[in-house]
């Protein structure tokens, strides 16, 4: 390892510990003007009845006030759920508004200090580390070691970092409250976009799009000399900084609705909710136009652009969870299984997710038309399952954090409702497929070990048929790593794309259909 | 077709399982065994570098996942064969073992060429063609090399080189010819290659060849001497002078063998019900008089099994392999050729274009005969489509023709350099033509894609 890499590598430890650490730093202390600031009116009084005991009381760290919250808060919603009083109960999680507002720490005074300590530190490393790799060799296939590598090949580093990333989206999801260190830190940086306050979802934006930016570098210099994975990577990293991270804040700022433009329904799951049509619709012209132009995506734009390019045209190029798993998951890529019965579990699942949130989006739409006079309030009961279990836990925490066991496309494999339409698309109307050049495959599995969709591309390659499958995301890889120039991703006319007897050129004696 | 037919299959490489599969697929009740000592399932040869480099794990290279054997009810019994009864139709193997055959395929492939060179069989000295030189190389280069030989300018011999290259061992790359893979490529082919070796930090020694190994006091290699008298101190060295057929148990029987096992157009070996495919088999007359009488790369291998298949459950057909085509990769440069080009040409009778990037890593050459008709093509550093190629030479395109469609032949991925155009225009240059170039797209203008 060179000096400027071990010195990358040195300060993205250091900010990695730092960013671990911070979260247990500082005190909290409630008070009832922050119980009554931070509750919705409804709430107000009892809240502030139930938390009283807490008031100028302070505690050492997130877990002695919660304890301390839960002690006093529990019961209550206990109590009326027992007698099933459930107007009475307060659903309404303050847990995270009320630690942040109670905290008082050197992060929340010093907030660029330790932004620059643990973020700041952890991307100048990651940067330091990957600006220069592979550059005193020549540009070619850098996947030396990987399977010899204890971070890429299930080893005790691989499964630390897959721990990691689980514990992280749990206690994003459903403990946000320990996270508030965090959220105070990146308070400014949101100010300064939005005019706002940061959430956790602000902070946990800023940490994605960093991490896709520094690990995109990361693949510039691993695909140095192909120019398919440079573009692709330029593109993932832009789209996830323009569109997903810095267009929705300043929409914010300009008191427009907070819109990621190139989030697409179902995987945009709340795109048609009644708050989101609400929203579209009290916002007016620019409302109307997210409105309209998230319907046209769907109807419009998903099926053109994947017949002209296939899903690629988002998977690979556009997609937020795509440029996660293309930057950050790209070291993890020769993970996905490979075997029939895995393409058999994805078939069924995926599909499954696809009619699921079809289902759910049909009735909800129904609902709202009808006046919730259809439904009532079971369309939020299916809003909160799917976000609970689609949303949160398939999308985040298994999506993301089994990079390391199962391979970077997780989520986009066996979940992603979008990536199912768009592969319906892809399969049965699109000019796209990966072209096997002639006889040329020697069998050898590069193509299939780094597909990350765990296609077994070298079962079609090597019986020379173009390979048309609805889950290929066109990340190109395949044709990077063979070494015999047998694959490339191709847009042509739909005749004979699908050919399930191919026959192999360069044999005169006979010509069998394998 | 006789229900209880028993076809056994020895060796179970791309020759043999080609064979097995399509015998499968032409025919749903005859019993396929095949016979491997080396590994039970089917794994890639090719890929061994892979796996030496952690690029794969061994099972990565197994094409089948393992219930496709049983599905398709292709037995597999993992064991040496000792001799073959040919007269009782029945394999013995090393075991004792016995099992009797109705038809035999003998397709056991290759080892390493040694030309009885003092120290060849001394500890840290090996060739690379199976799956057990692949452990014994990981074995041997664990620790303690501090300088690797490689001795033979072959396919092998730079795949040995790239996979030391990756524990870091330093090679000395000692070939016999005065260009790398001179008896295959022609000059200018061959010094890119070459030049690309040395970038690569090999210390590549042309025209010179291995004279001794010399051993150390526990049997271990502790140098070697070149023909030019030089000594060099190694400790490991890979011996990739070529490969010959694998055939010694079948020598001193009633088979008849030479170099390989004598087979006619037909894979027919002297004895009825014996047939020998791949690179074991030496046919009496070379198959075209482009090739070979052992013909030794992956994919006739391949054309060897489906022909030898279709000839047992169907009417016999001679073999007749199409276009020459091979490919191959020189450490980051692809290699791709159609059609003939030999090393050496008369420029008399054979019109050679050639071109060059002025990195000097990418080349193309067509070779023409004297009426311009397409002989040819080596491309290195891109790709070009086999099917564009297969039909050109078979339909004896000019040369011209071949050049001015070059962008239909085109199979580098999208936004790659246009070498095509390049291409073009030093054909127009060299040779005139009534074609304009191609020109670069809008998306290649747009993301800047330029030779």
């Amino acid at each position: 390892m060179k000096l400027i890499e071990k010195i990358g590598l040195g300060l993205f430890l250091i900010g990695l510990i730092a960013f671990l650490t911070i979260p247990f730093l500082g005190t909290y202390t409630l008070s009832e003007e922050l119980v009554l600031e931070n509750t919705k009116d409804i709430h107000r009084d009892k809240m502030g009845e139930l938390l009283a005991p807490m008031y100028g009381q302070e505690y050492g760290s997130s877990f002695s006030f919660m304890a301390a919250y839960r002690e006093n808060f529990d019961p209550y919603n206990d109590e009326q759920k027992s007698q099933q009083a459930w107007d009475q109960v307060i659903w309404d999680d303050y847990t995270f508004p009320l630690a942040k507002a109670s905290l008082e720490s050197p992060v929340r005074n010093s907030p660029w200090l330790f932004f620059g300590l643990s973020i700041g530190l952890a991307a100048l490393g990651g940067f330091l580390y990957n600006f220069r790799q592979h550059a005193e060799e020549p540009a070619g296939i850098k996947n030396n070691g990987i399977f010899h590598s204890s971070m890429k090949n299930r080893g005790i580093l691989g499964m630390l970092t897959g721990s990691l990333l689980i514990l992280f989206y749990i206690v994003l999801y459903w403990f946000p409250a320990y996270l508030v260190n965090l959220v105070w830190m990146v308070d400014p940086i949101s100010r300064l976009l939005s005019g706002g306050p940061a959430s956790q979802w602000f902070l946990y934006g800023l940490i994605y799009t960093l991490a896709i930016l520094v690990m995109g570098i990361r693949m510039f210099r691993k695909y140095r000399g192909n120019k398919y994975q440079q573009l692709r990577t330029a593109s993932v990293m832009f789209f996830q900084t323009a569109f997903a991270f810095l267009i929705p804040e300043i929409l914010v700022l300009l008191n427009q609705p907070y819109f990621d433009f190139k989030n697409i329904w179902p995987l945009d799951y709340d795109f048609f909710y009644d708050y989101q049509i609400d929203t579209f619709l009290s916002a007016g012209g620019v409302g109307m136009f997210m409105l309209i132009w998230g319907i046209l995506l769907i109807i419009v734009g998903v099926p053109l652009f994947t017949y002209f390019f296939g899903k690629r045209w988002y998977c690979s190029w556009v997609c937020g969870c795509g440029g996660l798993a293309e930057t950050v998951g790209d070291p993890y890529r020769q993970l996905s299984d490979k075997s029939v019965k895995a393409w058999k579990y994805e078939r069924w699942i995926i599909h499954s997710v696809l009619v699921l949130a079809v289902v759910m989006t049909v009735l909800t739409i129904v609902n709202y038309f009808s006046g919730f006079g259809l439904l009532g309030n079971v369309t939020n009961q299916l809003h909160s399952i799917y976000g609970f279990a689609i949303g949160s836990v398939f999308a985040g925490v298994v999506g993301t954090g089994f990079y390391p066991f199962m391979g970077n496309r997780v989520w986009c494999r066996f979940g992603c409702p979008l990536a199912a339409y768009l592969g319906l698309v892809q399969r049965f109307k699109s000019r796209f497929r990966i072209t096997t050049n002639g006889g040329q495959c020697i069998s050898c599995g590069n193509c299939s070990t780094y597909c990350e969709m765990g296609i077994d591309v070298r079962w079609y390659a090597q019986r020379g048929q173009e390979i048309v499958r609805s889950s290929c995301v066109g990340c190109g890889v395949c044709s990077a790593v063979c070494p015999r120039g047998v694959l490339k991703l191709e847009n042509g006319p739909e005749e004979n794309r699908i050919n399930e007897l191919p026959i192999i050129i360069g044999n005169n004696s006979i010509k069998i259909k394998l | 077709m006789n229900q209880s037919r028993h076809i056994v299959i020895i060796g179970n490489g791309i020759s043999g399982i080609t064979c097995a599969r399509t015998l499968r697929k032409l025919d749903s009740d005859v019993r396929i065994t095949v016979i491997s000592g080396e590994s039970k399932y089917f794994f890639s040869r090719t890929a061994l570098m892979y796996v030496y480099m952690g690029h794969m794990k061994f099972e990565h290279t197994q094409p089948y996942e393992d219930h496709f054997w049983d599905k398709n009810r292709i037995e597999l019994k993992q064991a040496w064969v000792e001799k073959v009864d040919f007269d009782g139709k029945c394999l013995i193997f090393s075991e004792g073992e016995k099992l009797a055959y109705d038809t035999l395929v003998i397709a056991t492939g290759s080892k390493p060429n040694q030309f009885g060179w003092p120290g060849e069989d001394l500890k840290g000295v090996q060739g690379l063609y199976s799956k057990q030189d692949l452990e014994a190389m990981e074995a041997n280069t664990r620790e303690g090399v501090s300088r690797a030989v490689i001795v033979g300018g072959g396919l092998i011999g730079i795949e040995m080189a790239e996979m030391l290259a990756y524990k870091q061992i330093p090679v000395t790359f000692l070939v016999r010819e005065k260009r790398f893979w001179g008896n295959i490529l022609p000059r200018e082919e061959a010094e890119l290659v070459g030049r690309h070796i040395r970038e690569h930090h090999i210390d590549l020694r042309l025209d010179t060849e291995l004279k001794e190994i010399l051993p150390d006091s526990a049997g271990r290699v502790r140098a070697v001497i070149t023909s030019k008298g030089e000594e060099i101190p190694c400790q490991f060295v890979g011996l990739t002078a070529g490969v010959s057929a694998s055939v010694d148990f079948l020598r001193n029987t009633e088979l008849e063998v030479n170099r390989g096992v004598k087979v006619d157009s037909f894979f027919q070996t002297n004895i009825p019900d014996v047939f020998s495919i791949g690179d074991c088999a030496e046919f009496e007359t070379a198959p075209a008089p482009d090739r070979k009488n052992i013909e030794q790369v992956w994919y006739t291998g391949r054309m060897h099994g489906e022909t030898l298949a279709y000839n047992l459950c169907k009417k016999p057909v001679p073999y007749r392999p199409g276009v020459w085509f091979n490919s191959a990769k020189f450490l980051d440069i692809e290699y791709q050729t159609y059609g003939v080009v030999p090393a050496g040409f008369d420029p008399e009778k054979v019109r050679s274009f050639y071109w060059e990037h002025s990195s000097g890593k990418i080349c193309f050459r067509m070779l023409m005969d004297s009426d311009g008709a397409i002989l040819g093509v080596n491309n290195f550093g891109f790709r070009l489509r086999h099917e564009f190629f297969d039909k050109a030479i078979r339909e004896r395109w000019s040369g011209e023709k071949v050049i001015a469609q070059l962008q239909r032949a085109n199979f580098d991925p999208e936004f790659f350099a246009p070498n095509y155009i390049e291409i073009q225009k030093a054909f127009l240059a060299q040779f005139g033509g009534s074609f304009q170039p191609a020109r670069r797209s809008f998306v290649q203008k747009l993301f800047g894609a330029k030779v």
